[in-house]
């Protein structure tokens, strides 16, 4: 029998469904033309969603796949196309989001020319993927997204690229299925375990003070069941990362919530008091280990990775496991023992009443603190929350509570403005059943603003909870702390009328300036069933604390702002309960 | 101090980018780096000479594993791998001091490949500090042209042997 021939098109839209892609972002343009007229026919086997940047594509992707695990396709056609995607492909590289990039490309005898809108997306793309490539025949089409598919998914995650010249998705070819990878086993079998887990338990069962460090790896290694039972069982407290938030419980008496730069005073002060440190796919980063000399001074350091190479790159360990992290969990579990260590859970406590996180309330303007806490009571703690980059992305970490993993989506490593609103749109899509809301700033909303345009043409419900201070507030911050208030270039001047903008894509919208109207505005916000934007003014004075300053020891940590005249500080109790 | 490693890899058209680039983008010094087909046309080598600390070489090498076309690694900086390296020079020779450059080649083990009225061109393949040495005592002379590749290394089979 013959086999059935199709085009280059038809074998990666085919191999896509094969893997249970159905849905994509994209944007199309004269090189990737074919493939998108082949996707005509494929419009009840995957949905695409037409954005309105690329950039908008890849975030859209990316907060798809941190909201279910799955890979996130974006398509974009050369040249400009491919190039709007690069900051999104970094994005999940940092973070590792498995996303799936795919670009048109010229045609291969125009490859080198310089033609029009040609560009080495190939190259561009080294150093941003765990697996790019370049199609130069129909026959490889099948093997490669299949590759790239397995690849972005397997070990620690990441992003692929696939560069697809416009005459090989016209190409026919016989090869339709994805024969013989040329993957080393180890790009998509699961690792195995490597260390001394019987070594490790003992150290656990021996220390007094331990703490777990938990990072965005427990919540791409679905670990969170084998953490909490960690945790519960030899009762040691847990601080997690800005992307570990969710991968244990917030309202569990044993999590002290997050630690680093702008981590809780407990958090980081149980840093600094702690004997042994037990890293759960964290990697001691800059923001986390800001002095890297000088961080956990006083404890044994342990670490739990599926990526080898994150053992010892910043922060030596004194004994670490590779391997996947549940399946070290299931081990090391079954090796610690059960006790109460009275005097540290005890110590943990008094750190948390002693240091709580506070703000002050009472001059009648609005604290972004105080919204947040109240949208997480009006959305029961429920919502899948994405932020952009500053001040509202720490205020968000620090006062929505989060119970569970992947609701929480956040740009931590490249720390990507924009990146808020298309994550919300791709975190909707990918679970409907759940609130969308994205966090952002004056500053980050403009920079990804026009896809209001795709939430609306869509229907895509996503809410919009804007803080505005006209200003980069967290740049302001640092200008105010460490440049001596010379505020140069944080200053938006000529804002938008946010209010009339987003009428102006027929999406409702409101506007509250004042504390007695957080309460309307949050209903709004929370009750509006459609795309919906609340406008919040804050004061732009306003500072994220508690700090540490980069490179600086936990020493230094200011815990708390001053009060302005007027105000009152307002507590917030740590791993408080919805009432 | 310097490490050598040898990474076998698919012949495929980017991997020497993938290579080259992780060295840039992480700051890892690089001394040199050659290229080459093995017996199986699909792989190539890549030697790598690093000035590096032991715990530095590890991270590359660990790096280096998460690119897809990286089959192996071996580290062959001790005693048990043959290094070589191959230079061609090219310096000036005027008759009167023709026969102190000879003698200085044949010191060496070199070899002359090409000669005019007023220049040599003499070749030699030896480890890289005897090449190194080589590059120093005729730079006493002018050098007109040089090029030198990088290093390669190959395991004793005897020191194979015993390892395995």
């Amino acid at each position: 029998m013959v086999a059935k021939e199709k085009s280059g098109a038809e074998i990666m839209l085919d191999t896509l469904v094969k893997n249970k892609v159905d849905i994509c972002w994209g944007y199309p343009g004269g090189a990737i033309l074919p493939f998108y007229d082949t996707m005509f026919h494929y419009s009840d086997k995957i949905k695409h969603i037409l954005v309105r940047h690329e950039q908008a594509a890849a975030h859209a992707a990316e907060g798809y796949a941190k909201a279910t695990g799955k890979v996130g396709v974006a398509i974009a056609t050369s040249g400009p196309g491919a190039t709007n995607l690069i900051t999104g492909i970094t994005d999940a590289k940092m973070d590792s989001v498995p996303i799936l990039a795919i670009t048109g490309q010229v045609p291969t005898s125009a490859i080198g020319t310089d033609a029009f809108q040609e560009c080495d997306t190939y190259g561009l793309s080294i150093p941003i993927t765990k697996y790019n490539a370049l199609l130069k025949s129909a026959d490889d089409v099948a093997r490669v997204t299949q590759e790239a598919l397995t690849v972005a998914l397997s070990g620690r995650p990441g992003p692929a690229l696939i560069d697809f010249p416009k005459d090989v998705q016209t190409a026919i070819s016989k090869n339709t299925e994805p024969k013989e990878l040329r993957l080393h086993p180890r790009h998509y079998q699961k690792p195995p375990l490597k260390g001394d887990i019987d070594r490790l338990a003992d150290m656990i069962n021996r220390a007094s003070a331990p703490l777990l460090y938990v990072g965005g790896g427990a919540i791409t290694g679905n670990a969170a069941a084998q953490i909490k039972i960690l945790a519960e069982k030899a009762n040691i407290p847990v601080v997690c990362t800005l992307m570990g938030l969710g991968a244990f419980p917030g309202n569990h008496k044993l999590s002290l919530g997050m630690l680093g730069m702008h981590g809780t005073a407990y958090a980081n002060k149980a840093i600094m008091e702690c004997d042994f440190l037990l890293a759960l796919g964290a990697r001691f980063d800059d923001r986390v280990a800001l002095d890297a000399g000088s961080f956990a001074a006083k404890a044994v350091k342990a670490m739990i990775d599926i990526d080898p190479a994150e053992v010892n790159k910043r922060v030596g360990v004194d004994i670490w496991v590779s391997g996947d992290l549940n399946d070290a969990l299931a081990e090391l579990n079954f090796r610690v023992k059960a006790q109460p260590r009275t005097p540290w859970i005890e110590r943990i406590t008094t750190l948390k009443k002693d240091n709580p996180l506070r703000y002050y309330m009472g001059r009648g303007d609005i604290k972004p603190q105080y919204v947040i806490e109240k949208l997480w009571e009006k959305t029961r703690g429920q919502a899948i929350i994405s932020t952009d980059v500053g001040q509202h992305q720490m205020w968000a970490a620090q006062y929505y509570t989060f119970n569970e993993p992947r609701q929480w989506l956040t740009s931590g490593g490249l720390g990507t403005m924009g990146f808020g609103f298309p994550a919300a749109i791709g975190a909707k899509l990918g679970r409907p059943d759940r609130d969308s809301i994205v966090i952002t700033g004056d500053g980050s909303f403009q920079m990804n603003m026009q896809e209001l345009a795709t939430a609306r043409m869509y229907n895509i419900p996503v809410k919009i909870l804007l803080f505005n201070n006209g200003f980069l507030g967290m740049v302001r911050q640092w200008q105010e702390l460490f440049y001596n208030n010379r505020f140069s270039q944080s200053d938006m001047d000529y804002n938008p009328d946010f209010v009339k903008i987003t009428s102006g894509y027929d999406i409702p919208a409101m506007r509250i300036t004042r504390a007695d109207e957080i309460e309307v505005g949050l209903d709004f916000l929370v009750n509006t069933e459609d795309v919906v934007l609340l406008e919040v003014a804050i004061p732009q004075k306003e500072k994220v604390y508690p700090m540490i300053a980069s490179g600086q020891k936990y020493e230094t940590m200011k815990d708390y702002d001053e009060p302005e005249e007027g105000e009152t500080p307002y507590m917030v109790i740590p791993n408080r309960e919805l009432k | 101090m310097r490490h050598v490693l040898s990474v076998l890899v698919n012949n495929s058209a980017g991997v020497l980018s993938h290579v080259s680039g992780l060295f840039t983008r992480r700051s890892y010094n690089i001394d040199s780096l050659s290229v080459g087909e093995t017996a199986d046309p699909g792989k190539s080598i890549i030697t790598l000479v690093v000035s590096e600390d032991e715990a530095m070489v590890r991270q590359i090498e660990k790096q280096l594993y998460k690119l897809v076309d990286v089959l192996e690694i071996r580290d062959l900086t001790g005693e048990d791998a043959l290094k070589r390296e191959l230079v061609l020079v090219t310096v000036k020779a005027e008759p009167a001091r023709r026969s102190e450059i000879l003698t200085l080649i044949d010191v060496f083990k070199a070899t002359v490949v090409d000669m005019t009225e007023s220049e040599i061109m003499i070749e030699l393949v030896a480890n890289p500090r005897r090449v190194t040495s080589f590059i120093q005592v005729f730079s006493e002379f002018t050098i007109l042209e040089m090029a030198r590749t990088g290093t390669i290394a190959l395991e004793f089979p005897t020191a194979r042997k015993t390892r395995v």
